[in-house]
């Protein structure tokens, strides 16, 4: 509440103004005055409080709004509001051709950008029916892209979570190894986050020189520093204290509520979108898919550390597999035409290309531009293609009328199935557990919100 | 391109000759606009091009005429496990008194996907039996997904539901339809859960109202919010923007190549 708002002089000390509503009296905290505010709540007689946490508040993992009905330290009813970060991406996609719908999709789930790319490109493809002609070394390219992020994003989820806890060393590891992950992004795509990097057909661009170095010296790094995770909180006792038992949701809620992703491996089954119907050639990687049964935030913990490792294990892999050749599809109709080439002045178009078309070849400039202005068409029908993302079932559901564009474009997207889960989790609980059981869910509102 | 045209499947044999995507379809058809087949549903009837409706034809494309069809029913047999599943279906549903034919309008396969169209007075119980029957046992639903034909009259408003199976490791998709004069589609909430807030998503941006819906509200816009978004009679916005002295249109007013 602004000061200088008409208001301001009725309520009083602006720092915890009280008013009567027609829903009873109203607090309004805005921080170091939580005492005055339990003394004035102590003198009603009703027991019944309602808290509304967020949107704007560091614990609650972005522009989320949690209503906590509380009794005492124990919440006895939970909401979400949700819907102050929706941008109308799936709106906006019908009005873009498919190629620039990458654009926009990287931008849902902001710590997850490759999955978003895929899951769509996938879609698309999959109507397209070019799935077995994409590329091997794109489809390698995209899984070691996709397992970096699920690293930088588990590292996010572990921050984050150890932040809203109050142990802010692990905020600080977390983030000093995502920042080596974005630095390979800066590297490979020009870009730290909103790649638009995998494309429908294949890739935007090849790797750049010295790309596989980078990832190898990262990945030495990263083995050295993952074990730092373990010895700062897996057996520390104040972090399981804070996380044992907490945010509960066993298998019967998990499948009921559409949980996946850690939260239904926490649960003890091994669901995963890889292992079970495998996409850009996951079936050829060795790789576990880890779970616990102890269906808490600890668990969820634990798996997301041991996904980390078995994630360093893929990306090794898909290394060790790289060899030369095409990163887009054959085909003319569909391949971006300008062949993209990283120059000293970040992402352009490689000088060769447009050599080409501005001095030699007509049609391969009538070509670009039809290209680039109007797009590609793709037969009428629909799809639906899904990936694990590190939050869990990432699937996209897209429709096509011929045209140029997306008909219809449906995200549905793990952080807004599973974010449902919260007041299951919470109610019957704590105050302060309900960060943690959130933080557990790791959502990301961009996500939830699309 | 060395495989399938786009127009194709796939799996040509596996989904019988009427499944709809322009089975006469020659080799050259990638080169052609969009489907010219006549199987399939039409959904729409475009005329012109460009998205040119107002003033003369200046684009000389004025008289084009197209249809827009999306893949029609499929005939048996659908291949792979498709029948299984079709069979243990309507097996179930003739086990509790329902005339298959009367539940499932039609069963389309395209693109190694198997769609049931369902009416919409039987969905819960279809829904309830593809999750409880032990043969078919599709535990998750992944939410609905809204899409508006708004020329399809009679049927516009089209919700869409995947379940996958986790015993079977099998997906199918549920589509169910409803006029935009009756928007009612009954809800999945009793059945899976999960669909509380993604029915409230699709009703937040198609209008789609689901009966027996615990408390459906809109979601993501806000509460006071005059009209759904998403249907394609809704207006994108925007404001046109300068670049480099030139007036650029807002994104639903440039040229449409669709």
């Amino acid at each position: 509440m602004s000061t200088d708002s008409p208001h301001a002089a009725d309520w009083g000390d602006a720092s915890s103004a009280a008013r009567e509503t027609t829903e009873g009296t109203v607090y309004t905290v805005t921080g170091g005055d939580w005492d005055e505010v339990v003394r004035s709540a102590a003198k009603a007689d009703d027991e019944r409080i309602v808290v509304n946490m967020g949107p704007q508040h560091p614990s609650t993992h972005g522009v989320l709004r949690l209503i906590l009905e509380i009794d005492g330290e124990t919440v006895t009813e939970a909401r979400c509001g949700i819907g102050y970060l929706h941008t109308g991406i799936e709106k906006n996609l019908e009005f873009r051709n498919w190629t620039q719908g990458t654009t926009f999709v990287t931008r849902m789930d902001y710590l997850t950008p490759f999955y978003n790319e895929a899951a769509y490109c996938l879609g698309v493809e999959k109507l397209l029916g070019i799935q077995d002609e994409i590329p091997e070394r794109a489809n390698i390219i995209r899984v070691l892209l996709m397992e970096l992020n699920r690293l930088s994003s588990h590292l996010v989820a572990i921050a984050t979570g150890g932040m809203e806890l109050g142990a802010t060393t692990i905020m600080i590891y977390g983030f000093r190894d995502r920042e080596l992950i974005l630095d390979l992004y800066e590297l490979i795509t020009g870009l730290r986050m909103n790649h638009a990097y995998i494309r429908p057909g294949g890739l935007a661009q090849d790797l750049p020189p010295g790309a596989p170095e980078a990832i190898r010296e990262f990945l030495k790094t990263m083995r050295k520093n993952l074990p730092e995770y373990d010895k700062l909180a897996t057996g520390n006792p104040i972090f399981k204290g804070r996380m044992q038992d907490v945010g509960y949701l066993d298998l019967a809620g998990c499948m009921a509520l559409g949980a996946t992703g850690p939260v239904l491996r926490s649960a003890g089954l091994p669901h995963d979108l890889r292992k079970s119907s495998p996409y850009c050639g996951y079936e050829t990687y060795d790789f576990e898919v880890p779970t616990t049964d102890t269906c808490d935030s600890y668990g969820r913990f634990l798996i997301r550390i041991e996904e980390m490792r078995e994630s360093l294990k893929i990306v090794e892999q898909c290394l060790d597999r790289l060899q030369p050749g095409p990163v887009m599809v054959g085909d003319k109709k569909i391949a971006w035409p300008a062949q993209l080439a990283l120059g000293p002045d970040g992402l352009g178009n490689s000088l060769d290309h447009i050599k080409k078309i501005m001095g030699t070849s007509m049609e391969s400039l009538i070509h670009h531009f039809k290209l680039v202005t109007e797009g590609f068409r793709v037969p009428p029908g629909q799809a639906y293609t899904a990936v694990e993302s590190p939050k869990g079932e990432l699937g996209v559901h897209v429709v096509s009328d011929g045209g140029t564009r997306p008909f219809r474009v449906h995200f549905r997207d793990p952080s807004f199935t599973n974010l449902q889960a919260m007041a299951a989790m919470c109610e019957g609980g704590q105050v302060a557990d309900v960060i943690v059981a959130v933080a557990s869910i790791d959502p990301v509102m961009g996500g939830v919100d699309r | 391109m060395s495989g399938t045209s786009p127009g194709d499947k796939p799996d040509g044999e596996s989904t019988g000759p009427d499944a709809g995507v322009n089975p006469e379809a020659d080799l050259n058809a990638q080169n052609l606009p969009g489907q010219r087949g006549e199987g399939g549903e039409e959904i729409r009837v475009q005329r012109g091009m460009f998205g040119a409706n107002n003033g003369g034809d200046t684009s000389g494309y004025g008289g084009l005429v197209r249809s827009i069809r999306l893949p029609g029913a499929a005939s048996r047999p659908y291949g792979g496990w498709f029948d299984e599943v079709a069979d243990e279906l309507e097996g179930a549903l003739e086990e509790q008194g329902l005339v298959p034919e009367n539940a499932i309008d039609k069963t389309v396969v395209d693109r190694d996907e198997l769609t049931f169209h369902i009416h919409r007075e039987h969905l819960v119980q279809v829904a309830r039996t593809l999750r409880d029957d032990p043969a078919l046992r599709f535990e998750l639903c992944t939410g609905v997904s809204g899409v508006h034909y708004l020329h399809d009259k009679g049927r516009e408003l089209h919700a869409v539901y995947h379940l996958r199976s986790l015993t079977h490791n099998r997906l199918i998709r549920l589509e169910v339809s409803a006029p935009d004069a009756d928007p009612h589609i009954p809800s999945l909430v009793a059945v899976y859960p999960t669909n509380d807030w993604h029915e409230r998503e699709a009703y937040d941006f198609f209008g789609l109202v689901f009966d027996g819906h615990p408390a459906l509200t809109r979601i993501m816009m806000p509460d006071d919010w005059q009209g759904f978004p998403q249907r394609k009679d809704y207006p994108l916005g925007g404001i046109p923007v300068e670049y480099k002295g030139a007036q650029i249109p807002a994104p639903d007013q440039r040229r449409s190549y669709s």
